[in-house]
């Protein structure tokens, strides 16, 4: 029996027998109805979120490509304009993937209209995957975006397109959640920058964007690998130009590992409703 | 039948440790006009964000329409309309987005959404601002909004959280005729207001909840019909210069053409006028003074205060 408004979004049951939420269709509906208001969200806002990354890009093949690159010359047999690429991109889509998923959840959270979504039949995991899948639909166009700049600097070459858009897929899911687990956590708009100013930023300078950990001491290669956005980039950067500091299913590794965790504790925080009921 | 609400021995008890509900039982029946009424922070937000999933109980059991809360959660919620009483949608949104998004999320396609969007944008008022940014609305543009996107989903059970606070005495009339309309065709309301005359004007029954109890639970019928006194005003044809001697009832002179009047449950109005009019007072109108429901929520509310300080007393002792 349908709902009351003739959709077949629920089913209906007597009272006293056991009674699910939403059918697989009303899911649906609910997913990409929640998929399509993050997309027009940040659609809406292009100049603030597709066009500064791009010429963030642009400026950084200008320095550190032209200019400073020559001087470098070449990594693993790479032209250093070429070895930067992967690094890049992989960044642009690191830090928008993440930051969708923080400023959109956190911003519904401030203005509290994330309660449109908690007073709903949706499932928890549901909400979450609607908005990783902004945060991840905006890392990729963002990603899109950086590689045709990038195109305008440098030859790209891909050694493994099936690696290449997985590593990108994987990261951009990574990063949204953690985003959205900072944007449950936050109460005030400076939570929302603590993470991505102080630790993801520097985490990804000093992850292998602009040098091979084979460059550095061996303190400070030994102390590289345990950071996690090194394997990442590695990961892209092989599927792109075939060459890693790192083995390349440890950057599959690092990223299943990194996606399972993030789903269960970010989970567990709807569950628990913490920041997010009383 | 089974009852929209079932409540027993619910307690909440914040973080903070503030003891919201102290363990309250309460039924409403399936297409009930029920007001939940109280002072500020009485519990009265606590029992509907625990109805909407919003909060969540330390104990006790709540069902609606025969369905646990904590078993059949989803199932609950797609059961039930929310009317906050904050703004809460995306204010940069277009109004009609506001509401199909909503649709979605309780399962509907968009098309379907859209439809009954427009359908009940109509029917508030809303349809010619549809296209406008949500943040342009007037306050009572705004909770009208907040209404239609409640019932996008024809919920079972509306929830109202002082839904007319702030909306002008006209839109508050009409908002209380749509209402009214829905509840005659099914949809059981619950409604907290601060305006006791609106419960009076459209709720069939009543809790009183105060310092986290229930301290009334009855239909608004019985429960008026306990009132021993209530105050008339009554306006003289001409002016009076003093009120004559009127044993059987207590009346004051408010001025030279206004009379007050209290008439206990046993006295007619009848009587009144034929001694005014013996004195040569004749009565122009009248009009009931005092908001009865308010009289009696005063006085229930002052009685469980008092009894609170009387036992706490006792136990100081």
């Amino acid at each position: 029996m349908s709902i009351r408004s003739g959709s077949d979004a629920f089913e209906q049951r007597g009272p006293g027998e056991r009674a699910v939420g939403l059918t697989t269709r009303g899911a649906w509906n609910a997913f990409v109805m929640l998929l399509t208001r993050e997309i027009l969200r940040f659609g809406r806002i292009w100049v603030q979120t597709v066009l500064p990354p791009m010429i963030m890009t642009a400026l950084y093949f200008v320095v550190f490509g032209h200019l400073i690159g020559p001087r470098i010359g070449e990594i693993d047999g790479v032209p250093y304009i070429q070895y930067l690429v992967p690094g890049l991109i992989l960044m642009s889509v690191i830090t928008q993937s993440y930051a969708n998923s923080v400023s959109s959840f956190f911003g519904a959270k401030f203005a509290r209209h994330v309660e449109e979504l908690l007073v709903s039949p949706m499932p928890n995991w549901l909400i979450i995957v609607g908005y990783v899948g902004g945060g991840v639909a905006r890392g990729l166009t963002v990603g899109a975006a950086v590689t045709m700049v990038a195109l305008l600097f440098a030859e790209l070459s891909v050694h493994s397109l099936l690696g290449l858009f997985g590593v990108a897929l994987m990261t951009s899911i990574l990063f949204a959640m953690a985003g959205l687990i900072n944007a449950i956590y936050a109460s005030h708009f400076d939570h929302i920058s603590i993470v991505p100013t102080f630790v993801l930023t520097p985490l990804t300078y000093l992850g292998g964007v602009f040098y091979s950990i084979n460059m550095l001491s061996d303190f400070w290669q030994q102390a590289s690998l345990y950071n996690p956005i090194l394997y990442i980039i590695n990961g892209f950067r092989y599927a792109m130009l075939g060459i890693s500091d790192v083995p390349v299913w440890s950057s599959y590794a690092v990223l299943a590992t990194g996606i399972l965790i993030a789903y269960l504790y970010v989970l567990r925080l709807f569950r628990k409703g913490i920041g997010l009921r009383s | 039948m089974s009852n929209a609400v079932e409540i027993r021995e619910l307690e909440k008890i914040y973080e903070g440790g503030t003891h919201a509900l102290k363990g309250i039982d309460l039924s409403i029946a399936e297409g009930d006009f029920f007001a939940l009424l109280g002072p500020n922070g009485a519990g009265k937000s606590t029992v509907i964000g625990i109805l909407c999933s919003l909060v969540n109980k330390t104990s006790g059991t709540v069902q609606v329409f025969g369905h646990d809360l904590g078993r059949d959660r989803a199932w609950v919620k797609s059961q039930i309309g929310v009317v906050p009483q904050e703004f809460n949608f995306n204010q940069f949104e277009p109004v009609e987005e506001v509401v199909i998004n909503q649709g979605g999320f309780y399962g509907m396609t968009r098309k379907a959404a859209k439809k009954r969007a427009h359908e009940l944008l109509k029917q508030l008022g809303l349809y010619d601002k549809r296209e406008g940014a949500a943040r342009a609305l007037s306050g009572g543009m705004k909770r009208r909004l907040m209404i239609a996107r409640a019932l996008v989903h024809s919920p079972r059970m509306l929830i109202l959280d002082e839904p007319t606070a702030g909306v002008d005495i006209e839109l508050r009339r009409d908002m209380w005729n749509f209402l009214a309309q829905i509840n005659r065709q099914g949809t059981t309301i619950i409604l907290t207001t601060h305006y006791l005359e609106e419960a009076e004007a459209l709720c069939r029954h009543i809790a009183i909840i105060n310092e986290g109890r229930i301290v009334e639970h009855s239909s608004m019928r019985n429960l008026l019909a306990t009132l021993s006194q209530e105050t008339f005003v009554l306006y003289a044809c001409e002016p009076v210069e003093s009120l004559p001697e009127l044993p059987a009832f207590e009346a004051r002179l408010i001025d030279e053409e206004t009379i007050e009047i209290d008439l206990s449950g046993d006295q007619e109005l009848t009587s009144v006028f034929a001694v005014l009019r013996d004195h040569g007072i004749v009565i122009e109108r009248m009009k009931n003074k005092a908001n009865r429901l308010e009289e009696l929520f005063l006085r229930l509310v002052q009685d469980d205060d008092e009894a609170a300080r009387n036992k706490q007393t006792e136990e100081h002792i």
